[in-house]
């Protein structure tokens, strides 16, 4: 178990290490890249747990392609890297106002809070042998929980129609390729013959 | 004390020593399809490819690999140093580590995890890391160019990579690549392999892994007559070696995924020719595979830029998708 | 397989695949024709599901385990948002083309829009609750935005995605804190789990109604509303200003009494001082305003205060007397926005107050019908505004809560002054310009909904009744 608990404590550590370099580091190209090492160790903890779906899920949905995406307008963006630290002093104050109401808050949660041990000695679930983590999470998502994965869908639908509608921008006055008007493109069609008159023009 | 030594410390080393041989014998190999990959890409040609170092140039890549080595490391000035650096490192790293989960024979494995293919397409996507770090921290337009044209390419053709692998999964039902060549085993030999019910989806993933490695005709990242070199401009010596290394780590990696997925693994296309060990009909799929890469570059031209998103979204994204739907449609009404 | 327990949900399944069947036509049929063949087939398709639900051939009862339910509230609800988003189509097909934005994905939009809405007023969990909530909200983003050439309508759409992100994080806290602290997602649930005092609850109870109170712009979570009602297209912000708010004070009023009874003291005074501050900021902002769509957002700013009077004291009155509020308040302001549609100038629609001065002399029905329309706003007797707020107020004093209805009286008085205000522009200003024809559709729907305000009085009891059966379904 030691090996197991010094695990977590490294996964954690560098994860919280670097959820503070995301925030601290000034050019925002690094931020994007602590925030993809923070996403691998949270991946570590998810596999430390067993749960070995998610950790790669993690990995391939959040690294994979959204992150990407991320550093991609990061980049694109090319942000004065020296005026975000300025702005950050003018909204301090408001910022830091809200920040300890909230943790003020979040304090009052933690010392009222109490374990309940009957919920987690109840969790059979994940102790059952018989299926993959996998398995159980297509039994449960495709069963029990289909109205939310379906709803899950219809806002994603929603909002890639969002998207499209917002960004595209038919223009009929860019040439487009038509590959079929292309092949069925021949000489017949294309040449003609003219008698041409010497000293006159088309 | 001892309790850990035999708990943890043995089998880590038993690990690592497995990773080190995979990993010498992987790059061994590595060196010479690279000069397969220039003797075919010569023949097709009717060059004769290099041939000068060793017989037949057989030792090519060693003699690049030294030459590499011993050249001068450059910087340019205004790149970001760490990234610059990282970014090779990170294309190797990844590259190899994926293989830590590819079956070689019936119980030759590294690692033989449940997941196995949601492990590969995890790295196999965290390749575009390399790419798009390098050419941002070259600070050079060029490669800048080169690592979006990239991130574009990868991301969009990873979508149909992982709509193709559901096919395959819902026909052998398990995520685990030893299962997965399993299922494709049985008394009929090359007719059992998932490549015959499943073509259409073996040609969007080849097609697809060619795209996803960078690969002519999808080389856009590095095209030559565009952007000189792509994200690769500013990068020499080891660097850019770890960079080709990379590539071509993950090119084989993707012959190996597609033999597993689709050619059956390390079964004999023949119930006869079982006497033959299953690693020995391992690696002749992925040099087949390896071959047929090969040729696609030497053959067809460079795609543009706009067609290859076409291609990816407007054809094949349809088509994996309505392939999934068939397949399911299969698997829960007819098996 | 049994198919039947699909059936509660219904509509929700037939608006779902309608959304998406529209949407393959739109996209693979692209000519001048779609937008209209789009829209007739939603509007059909919304028709038959409200006669559906109006025939009472949609059985009550939960689906999903328990995650939905569909009772007397929830269907009186959806015949409300479905009522008003097919008023809405029906003058969107006639305003897009005016200001030439037909677009067929602001159908889809609308219809996935109501999907989320149907889905939130019937939410029986946690989860679905904020699924839903995002499923309403998201199209309802990009509906602000559609005019996407106009620099205005992009800002509307940009601040009301990110004050709608901020406060579905506000709420997905607070709703986190409540699942941690008892256990469950299930209202009937949280209700029975709920007994004991605890800080972390209320903490979450809190951030909860904050992500609620934004999504009916509640002061002081109101900031977005007058830009986001004036950036918008006017079409988008009559349906903003009716149906979430439906959809979203059905759920708080279901979240409220079926889940959290026993916090009735806390929540209260929460929504107590919601509710004042909404009433007064709403009538005093609107005061200085020369925009007609910032001024009705204020003035539903407004009228969102006094409908959460209802909720205020969990009783079978005030749920009542909030659901006949919600069916006047859309009859009333769906008809003025309609009119303001209905109004044009040289082709071009008006935004000011100023544009219509002198309405009277040009046009004295519309005059007539828009001075109806505002009375009634103002809750002058014996149109129907007067009854909403009557039967709100008498809840609030029925609660011995006198200084809430004080609140409300005054500031129905202050806010009397603005209505009056137009009604003096229209009638003893002159002015030069002359307005445009209103097509007969748009002065179809106004004179209706003005007879149901107008004439409201002579039989309030069939709504009554209509509201109170619905209201009954929560105290079973």
């Amino acid at each position: 178990m030691i090996v197991v608990s010094l695990l977590f404590y490294l996964f954690s550590f560098i994860m919280i290490a670097s959820a503070f370099m995301v925030i601290l580091s000034r050019n925002p190209v690094h931020s994007v890249l602590f925030l993809i090492l923070c996403f691998f160790n949270s991946a570590g903890i998810f596999l430390i747990l067993g749960a070995e779906f998610l950790a790669f899920i993690l990995v391939i949905v959040y690294v994979g392609a959204v992150a990407v995406l991320f550093l991609f307008v990061v980049m694109m963006l090319d942000v004065e890297f020296k005026s975000i630290s300025s702005t950050v002093i003018s909204y301090l104050p408001i910022g830091l106002t809200i920040g300890v109401i909230v943790l003020a808050e979040l304090m009052l949660v933690l010392f009222t809070w109490k374990r309940d041990y009957s919920v987690t000695d109840n969790l059979s679930i994940t102790t059952d042998k018989q299926y993959s983590n996998t398995e159980i999470i297509g039994l449960v998502l495709y069963t029990d929980n289909i109205l939310f994965f379906q709803l899950a869908g219809l806002i994603l639908l929603a909002s890639m129609i969002g998207a499209i509608v917002l960004t595209v921008n038919h223009r009929p006055s860019a040439k487009r390729q038509d590959i079929n008007k292309q092949v069925e493109r021949d000489a017949e069609s294309s040449i003609k013959n003219i008698d041409m008159k010497p000293g006159s023009g088309i | 004390m001892d309790n850990i030594l035999s708990m943890y410390l043995y089998p880590a080393a038993i690990i690592a020593a497995k990773s080190v041989f995979l990993i010498t014998t992987l790059l061994i190999t590595i060196a010479f399809l690279l000069l397969a990959d220039r003797k075919i890409w010569a023949a097709v040609q009717m060059r004769r490819g290099p041939n000068v170092v060793g017989a037949f140039g057989l030792l090519q890549s060693f003699a690049d690999l030294l030459k590499f080595v011993l050249k001068e490391v450059i910087i340019p000035s205004k790149a970001d140093k760490a990234v610059f650096l990282l970014a090779p490192f990170v294309t190797t790293v990844f590259a190899i580590s994926a293989w830590a989960v590819i079956p070689f024979d019936a119980g030759i494995v590294l690692a033989d995890i449940n997941i196995g293919v949601l492990y590969i397409l995890a790295i196999s996507s965290l390749g575009v890391y390399g790419i798009i770090m390098g050419g941002w921290a070259s600070n050079s337009k060029y490669p800048f160019l080169g690592a979006l044209r990239s991130a574009a390419q990868m991301v969009s053709y990873e979508v149909s990579i992982g709509f193709v692998i559901i096919t395959v999964i819902l026909l052998s039902g398990s995520l685990n690549l030893t299962d997965i060549v399993n299922a494709q085993s049985g008394d009929y030999g090359i007719l059992n392999w998932y490549f015959i019910p499943l073509f259409p989806m073996f040609v969007v993933f080849f097609i697809s892994a060619l795209a996803e490695t960078n690969r002519p005709p999808f080389d856009l990242p590095e095209a030559e007559s565009e952007l000189v070199a792509g994200f690769m401009v500013e990068y020499s010596s080891t660097p850019y070696l770890m960079f080709m290394l990379g590539e071509y780590v993950s090119i084989v990696l993707m012959c190996a995924f597609a033999t597993i997925l689709f050619l059956g693994g390390w079964h004999a296309p023949l119930p006869i020719l079982d006497f033959i060990p299953g690693f020995v009909w391992f690696v002749i799929k992925v040099c087949f595979m390896f071959f047929m890469f090969a040729m696609v570059k030497a053959m067809v031209p460079r795609y543009r830029y706009d067609q290859l998103m076409r291609l990816g979204w407007k054809v094949f994204l349809p088509l994996s998708l309505v392939m999934v739907a068939v397949t399911a449609t299969f698997v829960v009404f007819f098996k | 397989m049994n198919l039947l327990i699909f059936t509660p949900v219904l509509p929700e399944i037939a608006i779902t695949i309608v959304s998406m069947f529209l949407l393959i036509i739109g996209v693979f049929k692209k000519n001048e024709k779609t937008y209209s063949t789009i829209s007739n087939l939603a509007i059909l398709s919304l028709l038959v599901v409200l006669f559906l639900i109006f025939s009472g051939s949609v059985p009550k009862g939960v689906s999903f385990g328990g995650s939905l339910i569909t009772d007397s509230f929830s269907l009186y609800l959806k015949t409300l948002i479905l009522t008003s988003s097919i008023i809405i189509l029906i003058v969107s097909n006639i305003y897009l083309r005016n200001i030439n934005l037909l677009k067929f994905e602001y159908i889809i939009l609308v219809l996935l829009s109501v999907v989320g809405m149907m889905i939130m007023v019937s939410s029986n969990d946690l989860i679905s609750l904020y699924l839903s909530i995002e499923l309403q909200s998201l199209p309802l983003y990009v509906l602000a935005s559609i005019r996407n050439k106009s620099s205005k309508s992009t800002e509307s759409g940009l601040k009301y995605f990110v004050l709608g992100a901020l406060s579905s994080c506000i709420l997905l806290y607070g709703l986190s804190l409540i699942y941690g602290y008892t256990g469950s997602i299930y209202y009937n649930e949280i209700a029975s789990n709920l007994s004991e005092y605890d800080v972390g609850i209320l903490i979450g109870v809190a951030f909860t109604l904050a992500g609620f109170a934004f999504k009916i712009s509640a002061v002081p979570f109101h900031m977005w509303t007058p830009d986001v009602y004036e950036g918008s297209p006017t079409t988008v912000t009559a349906f903003f200003a009716v149906a979430p708010k439906i959809a979203a004070l059905g759920l708080i009023v279901r979240i409220l009494i079926t889940a959290m009874p026993n916090l009735i003291a806390d929540w209260q005074s929460i929504l107590i001082l919601l509710s004042i501050f909404s009433m007064l900021l709403g009538a005093f902002s609107a005061i200085g305003q020369r925009n007609l769509k910032r001024l009705l957002a204020y003035s539903s700013i407004s009228h969102m205060g006094f409908a959460l009077m209802g909720v205020i004291n969990g009783s079978f009155d005030g749920v009542r007397s909030l659901s006949l509020y919600m069916l006047i308040y859309l009859v009333m302001s769906l008809a003025l926005f309609i009119s303001i549609i209905a109004l044009k100038t040289n082709d071009e629609h008006i935004e000011n107050i100023e544009d219509i001065s002198g309405l009277a002399k040009i046009n004295p029905v519309m005059a007539l019908i828009i001075s109806i329309l505002l009375f009634s706003l103002a809750g002058i007797p014996p149109l129907a505004g007067f009854f909403a707020k009557f039967y709100v107020l008498y809840a609030a004093i029925d609660a011995k809560l006198y200084y809430l209805a004080i609140f409300g009286v005054l500031s129905s008085v202050i806010s009397a002054f603005y209505y009056l205000r137009i009604i003096k522009v229209m009638y003893f200003e002159e002015s030069a310009i002359s307005f445009d024809p209103i097509s007969k559709r748009l002065k179809t729907i106004i004179y209706l909904l003005t007879a149901i305000t107008l004439l409201f009085f002579l039989r309030p009891s069939i709504f009554i009744n209509f509201a109170g059966t619905a209201s009954a379904s929560l105290f079973i």
